[in-house]
């Protein structure tokens, strides 16, 4: 399984000084690092180039601020690095409240509630039920669990295409294809396999002295789960979270499929709104809203820091 | 493990352990119902003739005839080998040139860190816009290079049916690799100290102790960065709708889009099941052999 091969190696990555410091520290003879010159022909290639692939990552974000922050005639004349002669914040307040898809102008703002609307639930829901799936898989485990478990996290491996139409009937026969509900629905199952995977690995290391003495204590299958492992579990539910929040804020594909077009979550409103055929092309605003839509996964991205390497590590096969 | 522990005799099969049962019932309904059950239906229906409504009326391989007979899947198939090659081929060499670097024990490891990985957390509606934008042949990088006095510079792949892929190709490297990296990175960590100690005593130069001794080493990273660019690359779909919607024409076309448009935009369902079901195998096809090599020897618990 890769989840569990990245998601451990990335571990590794993490913390991986500390233990070599030590092994250097055990050695006889000289201590600490050998001194080299700042400027060696070695540093200034290493550093050079990172800087140079640092740029190239760097370079569309800037072009996208660069850009909504201008007007449409400095752009038509200008050149898309150049910074705005003019600072305009016009674009933004067309992307978030005026921008138009279809007969609707109402802008950005409409997809940007939807997407919370649909991201929050998701997500609660969504890492509710997987990790008393976990639980269950790591502490109490029943006959033919181990079966249940394995073709989820082969499901994991399908593409999304091959289930999404018999899906879609479900939805249909339970009312729910459309609306938000459904939409719900459907991240809690592609988000299952890999949570409940995270869940499983993390709660099988817990220390299995602690379930016992609980066990013998009297407590059952709830208690033990709300009064031990949950508050035992914190980082590990907010590893789930990133990666949640992120993956739900970025989907586009169950946005179309599962709901009306007063339900699409903004990735789908933004791409309505860019790839418009109607009306002028309005760049600024295109690239402002570009922005607004990509500013809730890279805020929990700056704020959560390693937390994320390691939440996407263990989701890199949902992409 | 646990549950089976209380042996008063022989209680009834069904309610021992049954809050656990309980709490599984979603899972056990996605795995069985969706996860199983949706993927037999779908190959089930692909041998078909459904079209706005799934019907059972088999017509054997028909849906597939017709599957490859049309051009747009022909192209959705070679758009998405080319893609799938070089993203393969560029991700892993970009990602361990760079991982490589990064582990040279250098300054501000972090700083680098969180640039190269900030597109990844960037949906692929985000980045396909961008790289519109900056591949557009008017005002992006073309016209600027052009107003630098080279005025027959040639850059716009997103209009030029030939190239279209690769333009797709630029926006997804510059998403992905940063992910790549950090497996690298993490795949490099776990290496021991003392190898470049006994190949440094043995003047092995550093490009060739990489080449010969660390990448060797590394296999298991590298298989497991394989299968998650490769499902990820036969998954491909946002990022086209995004940058090109599958133009110019039907240039940049690839499959995933078309089981899309023909099971909810041309109302002909068998095609998109036969077209789903080929995504079906062509994962099947890298996953099967992984998984034996992986865990053909006994299943190992995790």
């Amino acid at each position: 399984m890769p989840e569990i091969v990245a998601f451990n190696t990335i571990d590794a990555g993490i913390e991986p000084e500390a233990e070599k410091v030590q092994a250097r520290a055990t050695q006889a003879g000289p201590r600490g690092r050998k001194p080299r010159r700042a400027l060696s022909g070695r540093n200034i290639m290493i550093y050079g180039t990172l800087i140079v692939v640092a740029l190239y990552y760097l370079l569309p974000l800037y072009v996208m601020i660069m850009t909504s922050l201008k007007g449409m005639p400095e752009i038509r004349l200008g050149n898309i690095f150049a910074p705005p002669l003019e600072i305009t914040f016009e674009p933004w307040v067309k992307a978030w409240s005026s921008a138009c898809t279809g007969l609707n102008c109402d802008g950005l703002s409409r997809g940007f509630w939807n997407s919370v609307r649909i991201t929050v639930p998701s997500t609660i829901v969504s890492i509710a039920i997987a990790s008393i799936n976990g639980y269950a898989l790591a502490n109490w485990r029943f006959k033919g669990a181990d079966l249940f478990f394995t073709i989820l996290i082969v499901g994991a491996f399908i593409p999304y295409q091959v289930m999404i139409y018999p899906i879609v009937i479900v939805l249909r026969e339970l009312g729910v294809y459309g609306s938000l509900t459904g939409l719900i629905i459907v991240h809690t199952i592609f988000g299952m396999p890999i949570l409940t995977l995270l869940f499983r690995n993390y709660f099988a290391g817990l220390p299995e002295e602690l379930f016992k003495a609980a066990r013998v204590d009297g407590a059952g299958f709830w208690t033990i789960y709300f009064r031990i492992m949950l508050p035992m579990s914190m980082p590990i539910f907010v590893v789930a979270m990133i990666l949640q929040v992120t993956g739900i804020w970025n989907d586009f594909l169950f946005g179309v499929v599962f709901t009306r077009p007063e339900y699409y979550p903004m990735t789908v409103q933004l791409n309505n709104i860019v790839n418009s055929v109607q009306g002028v092309k309005e760049y600024n605003v295109n690239m402002a809203a570009t922005i607004l839509t990509g500013a809730v996964p890279l805020f929990v991205y700056f704020v959560s820091g390693r937390l994320f390497v390691r939440g996407i590590a263990a989701g890199a096969v949902k992409g | 493990m646990a549950g089976h522990t209380r042996g008063s005799g022989r209680p009834n099969q069904w309610s021992r352990n049954l809050n656990a049962k309980f709490a599984s019932v979603p899972m056990i309904l996605t795995a069985v119902v969706i996860f199983l059950g949706g993927t037999i239906w779908t190959v089930v229906y692909s041998f078909t003739n459904s079209k706005l409504l799934p019907r059972l009326s088999f017509v054997g391989l028909d849906q597939y005839e017709r599957l490859w007979a049309a051009p747009r899947w022909l192209m959705s198939v070679q758009n998405l080998l080319i893609y799938g090659f070089f993203s393969l081929v560029f991700s892993l060499v970009i990602g361990f040139v760079l991982a490589a670097l990064m582990d040279q024990k250098i300054r501000f490891e972090n700083t680098f860190r969180t640039i190269m990985l900030y597109p990844f957390a960037l949906s692929f509606i985000v980045t396909g816009l961008v790289w519109q934008w900056l591949l557009n042949p008017e005002f992006g990088i073309q016209s600027v290079v052009r107003s630098l006095g080279w005025t027959s510079f040639a850059f716009d792949p997103l209009y030029n049916s030939n190239i279209v892929i690769y333009g797709i190709l630029i926006a997804a490297l510059w998403q992905g690799t940063g992910l790549v990296m950090c497996l690298m990175l993490a795949g490099l960590r776990g290496i021991d100290e003392d190898i470049w100690k006994a190949t440094r005593v043995d003047g092995i130069p550093m490009w060739k102790t990489y080449l010969l001794v660390i990448i060797p080493m590394m296999r298991g990273v590298f298989i497991t960065t394989l299968v998650i660019i490769a499902s990820g690359i036969v998954k491909v779909y946002d990022l086209v709708v995004a940058q090109t919607s599958g133009g110019p024409g039907i240039a940049s076309e690839v499959p995933a889009k078309y089981v899309y448009d023909y099971m909810f935009q041309a109302q002909n369902l068998g095609q998109g099941f036969a077209a789903s079901t080929m995504m079906l195998v062509t994962v099947a096809i890298i996953i099967v052999p992984w998984a034996y090599l992986e865990f053909g020897g006994g299943r190992k618990r995790a």
